[in-house]
């Protein structure tokens, strides 16, 4: 035969084979699609999102050039800002509570004073419209409108900040840059700038931010400068955004969740290849007459293996087009779905490199996965024909084989590296995953031998009938605990992670610990703060001087000799951020010494002060104990030597430090001091509240309780991003369920019919069946629970750092649904079988 | 080139089963001259269906050597095999082994379209009006009664003009009137084609019906006798 006549015929063959099986071939690519639509979609809504943030990146900051620091600006530089741009707008922002004076409830802000016309591009969209515009004419304010439902404001009413009452002007919709989760987190407050000093929170070592935004006519024009911009911006530790890097910081900011939703769906696609892998395996079972009638005729062993490659690939790519479209119409839901996290608009238009891209990944998946179970054919021997029964099994290793695990390594691998760019974390992906499917085999295959090992044979007929269905040859028990365990995993993890935060800041909020943080006291203040708080019988738990400060010198390095010289082993972003530190004579009790020895007090004179630092910041730092660090305490320079690292336990709820000075040193320096206390109501919590927002306007609060419901939605929000995610997963291992039992219900289908033909009445049959996908289903559930609690154990002792004690209702419903999941999509696809006359059946299988 | 189209030498079988050798054939000479027709007959288990399988190169012999066409096949890989069994041989089965997902035609012009013949269609139809079942060309193995789906096997046997054909119990799941026009129908194609026949069946009667009897007992060959009178 030539070349070309050799490959017609094939494809002649695949598709005179296919043509009494497409809908069973099409049932095994069905695994997929749905991988390949979440990638598509995936793919897609990237695409989008990055023409969309360089569409929107100018209305995302607002201004040309942004300039911001948290350091109050020299006069120097006040004269230099002044001089940039056509157009400028400034602001200082800082957090403080608001005071709502009808209802009289309080909460933390945001709070940000404004001047100038900010934003020149995009709006801040307010109700009623163009309120923002109207802004710096009088003592009004714009108020988000999270907080205005919170305490049922509504425009027109006034609040309160620190000594100055303002009028809601306009309810806060949207402000650029700004997500819808974090205007909950951070409900911001906008006021003119004119009237912040009458609120007398600008006090010295109050922590501000301040912003210079600019316009600059000619863009040609802020490109020259920039550089000079920047120069003078380092020098004076101000950081410089522009549309250009905010586009860029944007881009990143969302690749990471982008390539974190795309490896999710590529897993719900590794799920999809398996079950394509395990159904084409059934199917070249079913094959093997045909295989070796085409031996026996003459067909070489590639040219068999052929046929049904063609087929699969055919599919595939039929699979991968209908996938595509699916995810085309998903992808039309992702922006509503991740819109909490963004801070654009997204449009949905169709990306064809994304569709180009889900195409071929999707062809590709079904080419590799399939040729493991394929390569069976090559080995069929022509003597079946003449035996029922011939062993082709074949002791010695195939290289064949080997060579197929490679392509599947690389090609995971390579996957990874495509959506990762890093072939570090590709690889640590790939073994992740490989781990991940081996636990979830190896507890299904120990599942399964327990089961045949611990057989219930004392139990009723159509209970063992049932639960030895597990076990029996051609079973697709192990598949299909990998699927429905792993998405089972994915959800039960979700929901004890959910749980462990909840019940992390419960704790910290329990009987007898502190629950209301107040902080900013002036030392001024300090005494009658803790007067007003005893005075209500509220108990002073802890009261802590903070004084903020900055790194200086680390051994004798200063920030611009680490920046200039990156062999000095000294970071030069540890000279960026403020400190707040502390002193004390003593430790706490969340706190350990693991290195060097605890000063508590610097001895007389000019002795030598030494500093404890918190373990992991002084690795940051890359500083060891005995080194010589400087600090400047809000001017004066204090030199110090490293005495000690700490270990502290960050769960606590109460002040720990990076940074603690002995007393003897800081007691002079400008502070503030935060004060905790227990309220055991949310009426005393509020009454609280008030009362120190009218005595102190300056004090900031912090409700746990509020954290805690902030923390709820936060975790909502996610949970609804991670539970969409992990649908494709869920469903797709419904779909490798629903494709399992119609591929054995082939096998079970003879089974059937005899059981019937001897007696059994259909009642029963049905029984058996429920029971086998019942058995499957709980199987399945419980591997993906142990493993989800594998996971929360460990995320429990390594990351949260305390007990695991996972609550069994919720884990126990979640199996219940699993079970019944199962169970129904079982019989449903059974119960054609079921009602089909045994003869037909019988005659069929003659 | 000598007038055997098959030749069999000092042909063994053996299996092993649990640690131990079970030898199922034993030491088998014998050929079998061009366009004769010859019979295997033997009891259950004694070796004749193995015996089949090794002369056409569907199993691999444990000794001893097999020739088709003066081509020794026994130590050819399982490609050159087929290549081998797509020129020279055409079989038919106890069971007809048709292709379920082929049509009627389809599974007639497999061997013929292996073999990368053109125009093939006309002379598959001829076989197939040959056998009977020109009206059935297109319908599918499971529409076709026994008998019929035997006289497909028939028709696609014959397809590509083989040199010698084997047939394992071509009546063995058929009824006694089936059987017979099927046994007819292969007698009147073999001499049509002069394609020489080893026809393996525990049917004395029909094994009559052909020129030579080999009787296999317990793996061995225990007698090679003409049917013919005055012939060896």
């Amino acid at each position: 035969m030539s070349k070309q006549s050799e490959v017609t015929w094939l494809f002649q063959m695949a598709w005179r084979d296919s043509r009494r099986s497409k809908s069973r071939l099409f049932l095994f690519i069905s695994s997929i699609i749905l991988g390949i639509a979440a990638l598509v979609a995936i793919y897609s809504f990237n695409d989008n999102l990055k023409k969309d943030i360089d569409h929107q990146a100018a209305s995302l900051i607002g201004a040309d050039l942004v300039l911001s620091t948290n350091k109050q600006p020299s006069e120097k530089t006040e004269e230099y800002l002044k001089q940039l741009g056509d157009e400028r707008s400034s602001e200082k922002s800082f957090v403080s509570m608001i005071l709502f004076n009808r209802s009289g409830g309080s909460r933390l802000v945001q709070v940000r004073a404004l001047e100038g016309k900010f934003p020149f591009y995009g709006q801040i969209e307010t109700v009623p419209k163009g309120a923002a515009q109207e802004l710096s004419n009088s003592n009004s304010a714009l108020v988000d409108k999270t907080v205005m439902l919170q305490f049922g404001a509504s425009n027109g009413d006034s609040i309160r900040l620190g000594e100055q009452s303002f009028i809601i002007s306009g309810t806060l919709e949207s402000v650029p840059g700004q997500t819808g989760l974090s205007s909950s987190i951070a409900p911001v407050v906008y006021i003119p700038m004119a009237y912040l000093q009458g609120t007398g929170l600008m006090q010295k070592g109050s922590r501000v931010n301040y912003s210079f935004r600019y316009r600059f006519g000619d863009p040609e024009r802020l490109r020259k400068e920039l550089k000079s911009i920047k120069t003078f911006a380092e020098n004076a530790s101000m950081d410089v955004d522009t549309i250009e890097s905010t586009k860029e910081e944007t881009g990143n900011t969302f690749q990471n969740m982008t390539e974190f939703m795309s490896l999710v769906a590529f897993i719900a696609l590794l799920l999809g290849c398996i079950g394509v892998a395990s159904a084409v395996h059934i199917y070249v079972k079913e094959k093997v007459a045909s295989v070796s009638i085409l031996r026996c005729l003459g067909a070489t062993a590639s040219q068999t293996t052929l046929i049904y490659l063609i087929q699969i690939a055919l599919v595939g790519l039929a699979g991968s087009v209908f996938g595509s479209l699916l995810g085309l119409l998903i992808q039309q839901v992702l922006p509503a779905v991740m819109r909490d996290f963004l801070p654009i608009e997204i449009t949905a238009s169709v990306s064809y490199p994304a569709v180009l891209q889900g195409i071929s990944t999707g062809l590709l998946v079904s080419i590799v996965f399939s040729i493991l179970p394929l390569l069976t054919v090559r080995k069929v021997s022509p003597l079946n024909t003449l035996r029922a029964s011939v062993d082709t099994s074949n002791s010695t290793p195939d290289r064949l084989k080997a060579l197929v695990y490679f392509i599947i390594i690389i090609f995971l691998v390579s996957f990874a590296y495509l959506q990762l760019g890093d072939l570090k974390q590709a690889g640590i992906f790939t073994a992740g995953i490989a781990l991940c499917f081996l636990i979830l085999v190896a507890i299904a295959n120990l599942l399964t031998k327990l089961a045949r090992r611990y057989f219930p044979s004392n139990w009723a007929y159509l209970y063992r009938q049932g639960f030895s269905n597990l076990f029996r040859p051609n079973n697709q028990t192990v598949i299909l605990i990998v699927c429905i365990g792993l998405g089972t995993a994915l959800i039960s993890t979700l929901m004890l992670v959910k749980d462990m935060l909840i019940d992390k800041v419960t704790t910290s909020s329990a009987e007898g610990k502190a629950n209301m943080v107040l902080f900013d006291i002036q030392s001024s203040q300090k005494e009658a703060v803790a007067e007003l708080t005893r005075g209500r019988g509220l108990p002073v738990m802890q009261q802590v001087p903070i004084i903020t400060m900055r790194i200086e010198e680390i051994r004798g390095v200063t920030a611009s000799e680490a920046r200039r010289d990156t062999t000095l082993d000294v970071p030069a972003r540890a000279f960026n951020s403020e400190i707040r530190s502390t002193f004390r004579d003593s430790l706490t009790s969340s706190e350990k010494i693991v290195d060097g020895a605890w000063v508590g007090k610097v001895a007389a004179g000019n002795a030598k002060v030494y500093v404890s630092l918190e373990k992991r910041y002084a690795e940051r730092l890359r500083v060891r104990v005995g080194d010589e660090m400087t600090f400047n305490v809000q001017g004066a320079l204090v030199p110090v030597i490293v005495g000690s690292f700490r270990e502290v336990d960050w769960n606590n709820i109460q002040t720990n430090f990076r940074v603690v000075f002995p007393s003897g040193v800081l007691e002079n320096a400008p502070q503030f001091h935060v004060l905790m206390t227990r309220l055991e109501s949310p009426q005393q919590a509020a009454e609280f509240q008030q009362a120190i927002v009218l005595n102190f306007p300056n004090i900031s609060i912090i409700d746990l309780n509020l954290v805690l419901n902030v923390l709820d939605n936060l975790m909502d929000k996610l949970g609804f991003v991670i539970r969409f995610m992990a649908g494709f997963s869920i469903i797709t291992g419904i779909i490798v369920l629903i494709t399992s039992v119609l591929i054995s219900r082939y096998q079970r289908m003879r089974e059937n019919v005899l059981l019937r033909t001897l007696g059994a009445s259909t009642r029963q049959v049905l029984t058996i069946t429920a029971l086998e996908y019942f058995f499957l289903g709980a199987l399945a559930g419980i591997t993906g629970i142990l493993l989800s609690f594998m996971a929360g154990w460990g995320l429990a002792r390594y990351n949260f750092k305390i007990a695991f004690s996972p609550d069994l209702l919720p884990s126990l419903l979640l199996l219940i649904s699993v079970c019944m999941m199962t169970v129904v999509i079982g019989l449903l696809n059974s119960k054609s079988t079921l009602n089909a006359p045994p003869l037909e059946i019988l005659r069929k299988e003659g | 080139m000598t007038e055997n189209i098959l030749s069999v030498n000092n042909l063994s079988k053996v299996y092993k089963a649990g640690g131990h050798d079970l030898t199922v054939l034993r030491d088998v000479t014998f050929s079998v001259k061009k366009g004769s027709m010859v019979s295997i007959v033997g009891p259950s288990g004694s070796g004749k269906t193995t015996l089949l399988g090794l002369c056409a190169g569907l199993d691999n012999s444990s000794a001893g050597s097999v020739y088709i066409n003066d081509i020794r096949i026994d130590n050819l890989s399982e490609d050159e095999k087929a290549g081998i069994r797509s020129r020279y041989t055409g079989f038919i089965f106890q069971n007809f082994q048709l292709l379920p997902t082929l049509t009627v035609l389809e599974n007639v012009m497999v061997p013929l379209e292996l073999r990368g013949e053109k125009d093939i269609k006309r002379g598959a139809l001829e076989l197939l009006e040959k056998v009977g079942l020109g009206e059935r060309s297109h319908h599918y193995p499971t529409q076709l009664s026994g008998g019929e789906q035997q006289r497909v096997a028939l028709a696609r046997a014959f397809s590509n003009r083989p040199d010698i054909l084997f047939a394992d119990e071509p009546t063995g799941n058929l009824d006694a009137e089936t059987g017979e026009k099927i046994v007819k129908l292969i007698f009147e194609l073999n001499r049509e084609s002069g394609t020489t026949l080893l026809l393996v069946t525990h049917d004395l009667e029909l094994a009559s019906r052909t020129q030579r009897i080999i009787r296999l007992k317990g793996g061995e060959l225990i007698s090679d006798l003409s049917t013919q009178p005055n012939q060896q």
